[in-house]
């Protein structure tokens, strides 16, 4: 609850910059050419390969986005 | 043993449930303690986006194309990344200028424009109606299918079942009833619902829980896992084609075309600007929604392709995908978790009807219907006192007849469409926005014609291309529509327009809405510059300054008791005069009526209407009681462009430093000008002394001598008393000339030049200064013209030029071989006077020094001349005297060993005009 006395009027820039990036970064992990990549008839630990892609790059991009809003910021 | 009545009593107490919790919300708010501010709380409100469509609709789409289910979760994903500027900004706007709801945020925008208000809302809820059938579909399928317990029945044709009889005008019924009561308890000045987030919240959580339940019973329950079941899809060769997705392009290309959707879609909506925007109740809650909305959605997309593909193992055929989240426990005989999953898809519907028809209603209400009626005199709504319960009145229509809309669609359209194909037709309705909202939100050139051009362009093309064929695929509207295109002019086949085909339907509205709508919307815009109040606006929405934007650019007059009506009549008594009694004492008034009526007062005022009517609509009723002076365009881009004011302000700055310092440099100069005449004048009057004192002291000392000696003898006596005589003369001649040379300086020589004969004042000089020549034995010559000369001067300061020049010349020649030459010459336009001698000349530096006042000359030689036979004074008075007439006098030294050798002293005077004529 600490981070919602911050309440301010301006963005941490840093922080907005790393979101752009986090954002222009599932652009491109979401899209063709990348997704083709990954889109074939293969298994990595029994689940299918497109599958495990797209829901693993998802969480991660996930878990950036609250660190990179949640964490100190400067 | 699942009975109906159990069913429609569980649907009963959960919505028991929803009240319980929206009523205790609004009291906690009432009592300060506020629920919903709470970051978590708005994340989860947000979710809101999940609506049927998720909670059953995934399924089937998984289970017919595998993967692509997930765009529609991955683009509010990367639209919320951007959240923390583009949502940011727009609560931000929305909180500074009252909105109330997405028509009011593009009305607002473009100058308060109520036509636009009118656009927005009729395509909002033209565009949004599919998507309420479907929650009707989904519900009435449900309970449908949950009836029929255990056997699994598929619904049967809807054309066949009869209006009364058929559950889904039951369900669209009841949910109008319920959400009226829900959603229209009382007007809210802000149009802010406390309690309805707070029940919306919930509902998140008991969709992801029934959601989830099914998800672990299939993957963990009726199969080993994930791993299981993926690799008993993998046997089957129809499922083992889910696991990739088609590798084409034009898959590809629709894959992006839903994320790009979806990512507008998540803010566009209806609910979703409601939830996100309206009802949000600090901007920097938009800081956990940013990762805990999307993971949200995470969770609730994990289990679908398991589900997907469990229901197909399950069910080879004969179950209608979108219904595996309820068959699947059904066939299993998980009774209660069936009535779970009921409950759950309730939840996602009740919310999503909820929230869009409340968010419509307001938008009906607002930008609708109430400025037709504040307009029409006849009824003379006007002049009415307590408007507040027509108001709420209006809206409870407005989501009666909102629900019906959507119960007409799913009896014209519903079947032929899929739960996601008929969301979808929403999301491109309300992708039309997002031209004239994002624009309008980060470029200021938008006008309210572009604003009209472009949503109007892009809602004709959406209904073209996608409304009206899904008219058309239910045989509404005859097939030929769709294959022939309309009268038969292929080019104009609704889904291939203009011959574009391999697109899917989406991509293809996608592609031609946006870009009619676009185009015009930039076309128009920039035909001509904003007015005043567009430009007012765009600034406070571009530049979405912190605290509600300037008032300075308001002026007009109105009375207090004016503006507390007007409210009073919108709002109710009571509550009006709560509002402005809270505002009056953060203005440090006790009473109301001690109110200045400000533009910060009727700023708030508008405000406060413009919660329950909409801001285009509070304009003018605010208007109609204050008399506002129009701004004009000049006064708004001055106010606007401050920076160019205060570049103005610096270049102003800038000029009057550099004068400051232009003007302290001249009195810098003019102190030293005045320095130097100091110093002259006192060198002037030391000087003065010095000369008066050599007579003096010498005629003192020879007065002493007779007085102290009496027996001097004659002779010696009378030589003495001569020095004296002509000391006490040269004293008498200092004087004058240094009167004389005042006079001069003042300009207060009182003279008057006449016509006179140079020769004749040469020849009267030469002859009074004969008796000195002939005395040291020194030729004087003198060359004269026949002709006599006339200039204009006065004869007898020019005679004592002539005469100090001519005793200067003897002074310094030779005594026995002196020579001094006189010459006049004429020239064009002057005369030419020279005088020269043979003397020791005049050293060069010297030329200047000589007409200096008590300076003296040296010899050629460079030695001083001997003892000062002269006052000093002659040459400067006599340049004074020459340059008043207009003439010149200087002097030259002839060169050395020519015949005269001395110094040669010249002058001028300017001829008069008629002299000239005559020569």
């Amino acid at each position: 609850m600490s981070q919602e006395k911050q309440s301010g009027t301006g963005f941490r820039r840093l922080t907005a910059q790393r979101l752009v990036a986090i954002f222009l970064l599932g652009g491109v992990v979401f899209n063709w050419p990348l997704l083709s990549l990954f889109n074939r008839q293969a298994e990595l630990f029994g689940i299918p390969l497109l599958y495990l892609y797209l829901f693993g790059s998802w969480l991660v991009l996930i878990v950036l986005m609250a660190v990179v809003i949640e964490g100190k910021g400067d | 043993m699942l009975q109906g009545w159990s069913i429609v009593l569980a649907s009963l107490a959960y919505l028991g449930v929803l009240f319980a919790i929206a009523w205790w919300a609004d009291r906690r708010a009432d009592s300060g303690r506020s629920v919903i501010a709470n970051p978590t709380v708005y994340a989860l409100s947000l979710a809101v986006y999940c609506t049927t469509w998720t909670f059953y609709g995934s399924v089937g789409r998984a289970a017919a194309t595998g993967i692509g289910f997930l765009p529609i979760y991955l683009g509010p994903t990367l639209m919320l990344s951007l959240g923390w500027f583009v949502l940011h900004k727009m609560v931000r706007v929305a909180k500074a200028n009252r909105i109330t709801s997405i028509a009011d945020f593009v009305a607002s925008r473009y100058g308060k424009s109520p036509l636009l208000g009118g656009l927005v809302t009729i395509i909002a809820v033209v565009g949004v109606v599919p998507y309420i059938a479907l929650q009707l579909k989904a519900v009435s399928n449900s309970f449908t299918i949950l009836l029929h317990h255990p056997d699994i029945v598929m619904p049967t044709g809807l054309g066949a079942v009869p209006l009364l009889q058929d559950s889904a005008l039951y369900v669209a019924v009841g949910m109008a009833a319920f959400t009226i009561l829900f959603g229209t308890r009382h007007l809210d000045a802000t149009e802010r619902h406390e309690g309805m987030v707070a029940a919306i919240a919930f509902e998140s959580v008991v969709k992801l829980a029934a959601f989830f339940a099914v998800g672990l019973f299939v993957t963990y329950g009726l199969h080993g896992g994930f791993q299981h079941i993926f690799d008993q899809a993998e046997l089957v060769p129809r499922l083992a084609k889910l696991m990739v997705a088609g590798d084409s392009a034009a898959n590809y290309g629709s894959w992006a075309a839903l994320t790009f959707l979806s990512m507008l879609s998540v803010l566009l909506l209806p609910r979703q600007f409601q939830i996100a925007v309206v009802e949000n109740v600090n901007p920097d809650h938009v800081r956990r929604a940013v990762w805990l909305f999307p993971l949200y959605l995470f969770l609730i997309n994990i289990f679908v392709l398991p589900i997907a593909l469990g229901g197909l193992l399950r069910f080879p055929t004969g179950v209608d995908a979108d219904t595996f989240v309820l068959t699947l426990p059904m066939a299993e005989q998980g009774e209660a978790l069936a009535l779970f999953v009921f409950i759950g898809g309730l939840s996602a519907a009740t919310g999503m009807v909820i929230v869009e028809t409340i968010a419509l209603s307001t938008m009906v209400c607002n930008d609708l219907v109430m400025p037709v009626l504040l307009r029409w005199k006849s009824l003379g709504l006007a002049e009415r006192r307590d408007l507040s319960g027509l108001l709420l009145e209006i809206r409870r229509w407005a989501i009666a007849a909102i629900l019906m809309l959507g119960y007409g669609y799913f009896r014209l359209a519903g079947e032929a469409y899929a739960l996601v194909g008929i969301g979808l037709i929403s999301f491109a309705a309300v992708a039309q926005f997002a031209p004239v909202l994002f624009g309008g939100l980060y470029w200021k050139g938008g006008t309210r014609e572009g604003a009209l051009a472009g949503l109007l362009a892009g809602f004709v093309v959406w209904a073209y291309t996608l409304l009206l064929p899904s008219f058309s695929k239910s045989g509404w509207l005859p097939a030929e529509f769709l294959s022939h295109g309309p009268f038969g002019i292929e080019l104009l086949r609704p889904q291939q327009l203009f011959g574009l085909a391999g697109l899917d339907e989406i991509s293809h509205c996608l592609l031609w809405s946006l870009l009619a709508n676009v185009g015009a919307y930039l076309a128009l815009s920039l035909r001509r510059a904003p007015d005043a109040m567009e430009a007012r606006q765009a600034n406070l929405f571009v530049d979405a300054p912190v605290g509600g934007g300037s008032l300075s650019s308001w002026r007009g007059s109105a009375r207090v008791a004016d503006l507390l009506a007007l409210v009073e009549r919108f709002l109710g008594v009571e509550r009006a005069r709560t509002a402005l009694g809270r505002y009056a004492r953060s203005r440090g008034a006790s009473r109301i009526e001690e109110l200045q009526a400000d533009a910060h007062l009727i700023h708030f005022a508008e405000s406060l209407l413009a919660g329950a009517i909409g801001s285009a609509s509070a304009h003018v009723m605010v208007a109609s009681v204050v008399e506002e002076e129009p701004l004009g365009l000049d006064e708004v881009m001055n106010i606007l462009d401050e920076a160019s004011q205060v570049r103005a302000y610096s270049r102003e700055l800038e000029t009057k430093s550099r004068e400051l310092e232009q003007a302290t440099q001249e009195l810098r100069e003019a102190n030293e000008r005045l320095r130097e005449v100091d110093r002259m004048k006192d060198d002037f009057i030391s000087t003065v002394t010095h000369e008066l004192r050599t007579p003096l002291t010498s005629i003192r000392a020879f007065s002493e001598m007779l007085f102290e000696d009496p027996k001097i003898d004659l002779a010696e006596r009378s030589r003495f008393l001569g020095i004296i005589v002509s000391e006490t003369e040269r004293l008498t001649r200092l004087i004058n000339q240094i009167l004389d040379l005042a006079k001069l300086e003042s300009g207060r020589a009182d003279w008057t030049p006449v016509a006179v004969d140079l020769s004749e004042i040469v020849r009267e000089s030469m002859e009074s200064v004969s008796q000195l020549y002939r005395d040291k034995g020194v030729t004087l010559e003198c060359s004269l013209p026949a002709s006599g000369l006339e200039v204009m001067a006065d004869r007898d300061r020019l005679m004592q030029v002539f005469l100090n020049l001519l005793s200067n010349a003897v002074k310094f020649v030779a005594p026995g071989t002196g020579r001094v030459e006189v010459d006049v010459a004429a020239t064009d336009d002057a005369v030419q006077v020279s005088v020269t001698d043979n003397g020791p000349g005049i050293a060069h530096e010297d030329h200047e020094v000589i007409f200096e006042k008590f300076r003296q000359g040296t010899g050629n030689n460079g030695t001083l001349t001997d003892k000062p036979q002269g006052t000093g004074l002659g040459l400067p008075i006599s340049r004074q005297i020459i340059e008043y007439f207009g003439g010149r006098l200087w002097v030259e030294s002839p060169p050395p060993g020519s015949a005269m050798a001395g110094a040669r002293f010249i002058f001028t005077l300017p001829l008069p005009t008629t002299q000239k004529e005559q020569t």
